[in-house]
C-alpha cells in the first residue's frame, strides 16, 4: 500500500510539480490544505498535485440548488453524510471513498490564462486515463465532465484566485455508486458509472494515481508555451 | 475613482455569472484584496481590487450575467 507520496516532477523552468498522496483524507481537512498550498503558490512556491479520497461527503458549488439534494438532512446525518458549501464552480457532487480525488493547484499563467481550456485540458486526462483501462470516455456538448456511453464517470469543478487554480477531479473508480442516489449528480439527470462497474473488476487506487499523474505531465508538458 | 472590471478568462468566454461579492458598498478593501467572485462553465474566479479603496458602487446584483470587460465594481482610491 502506500501509493505515491511525494514525488516531483520538472515541468519547465517555471513550474515544478511536487505531488503529495494524501490518502483518505476528511473534506474540510483538504479543503484547509488546499487553500494553504493557493497561497503557497501565489508565492512562488511549487505546484502541487494533491491526490486522495474522502470519507462520504456531498459539496455543493457556488451554483448548487438545495433541491438537488434528494433525502433530507437529519437522514443524511444518520449516515454520517456531511454537506458542505465551497466556492468551486459547478453544482452539487458527492465524495466518496473508491473515488480519486485530484486537486492541481499551479499558476495557469505559465500555461495559458483560459478557465475553459484548463477544463478541457483536464477531461483529456481523464479520457487517456479511462483508455488505459480499455473504455471510451467522452465529452458531451455543452457541458463539462467526462462520460462513457450515457452515464458520468467523472465530474469537475475549478476554481481560480490570481490565476492559480484549486479544487478539480473527482473519476470514480471503486466508487459505491448506491451513494449517488441522495443527490442529482451535477444537477443533471444522469447516472453516475465507475471504472470498475464498467469493466466488470476492482481496480487498484495506487494504479489510478500513476495514471493520472503520468497523463498530467503528458499533458500539460504538450502545451507548455 | 477606480473600477474593477471583469477581465479576460480565456477564448470565446464573452460573459460571466456574478456568484458573489466579498464586500459591500461603502466598506474598505486593501490592494490585492478578492473583491468579487464571477462563474463560468464549472470554474469561479476571484477578482482582486489592484488598489486600496473604499467601496462606492457594487455595479450588479449576484445571479447577473456580466460582460467581459464590464465594470464590477466602483470604488474611491483610499489616499488619494
Amino acid at each position: 500500500m502506500g501509493g505515491v507520496h511525494f514525488l516531483e516532477f520538472r515541468m519547465s523552468s517555471v513550474t515544478n510539480f511536487k505531488i503529495q498522496d494524501l490518502g483518505l483524507i476528511a473534506y474540510q481537512e483538504a479543503y484547509q490544505l488546499q487553500k494553504q498550498v493557493v497561497k503557497e503558490v501565489m508565492d512562488g512556491g511549487d505546484s502541487r498535485i494533491l491526490l486522495c479520497e474522502h470519507p462520504p461527503v456531498i459539496t455543493m458549488g457556488r451554483m448548487a440548488k438545495e433541491e438537488h439534494i434528494l433525502f433530507s438532512k437529519m437522514e443524511l446525518n444518520a449516515r454520517g453524510i456531511d454537506i458542505e458549501y465551497i466556492d468551486r464552480g459547478g453544482d452539487i457532487t458527492l465524495h466518496a471513498p473508491g473515488q480519486l480525488v485530484v486537486y492541481p493547484i499551479f499558476n495557469l499563467t505559465a500555461y495559458r490564462r483560459d478557465l475553459h481550456w484548463y477544463l478541457r485540458c483536464l477531461e483529456d486526462i481523464v479520457i487517456a486515463l479511462l483508455a488505459d483501462f480499455g473504455i471510451v470516455g467522452r465529452r458531451e456538448p455543452g457541458q463539462t465532465g467526462v462520460w462513457v456511453d450515457n452515464r458520468k464517470a467523472v465530474s469537475m469543478g475549478i476554481g481560480v484566485k490570481r490565476w492559480v487554480c484549486f479544487h478539480g477531479v473527482g473519476i470514480n473508480v471503486n466508487t459505491d455508486l448506491n451513494l449517488f442516489s441522495y443527490i442529482q449528480p451535477c444537477g443533471l439527470n444522469v447516472e453516475m458509472t465507475s471504472i470498475s462497474h464498467i469493466i466488470g473488476r476492482s481496480v487498484e487506487m495506487d494504479q489510478v494515481k500513476a495514471k493520472f499523474v503520468h497523463h498530467f505531465q503528458r499533458v500539460f508538458q504538450s502545451r507548455e508555451e | 475613482m477606480l473600477e474593477i472590471c471583469l477581465p479576460e478568462l480565456g477564448e470565446g468566454i464573452e460573459e460571466a455569472t456574478i456568484a458573489c461579492y466579498h464586500f459591500a458598498e461603502g466598506d474598505s478593501v486593501q490592494a490585492d484584496e478578492d473583491v468579487v467572485e464571477v462563474v463560468t462553465d464549472k470554474a469561479t474566479f476571484n477578482v482582486p481590487a489592484d488598489q486600496a479603496g473604499k467601496i462606492s458602487r457594487l455595479c450588479f446584483k449576484e445571479g447577473d450575467k456580466a460582460p467581459i470587460g464590464a465594470p464590477l465594481v466602483i470604488m474611491e482610491a483610499s489616499g488619494a
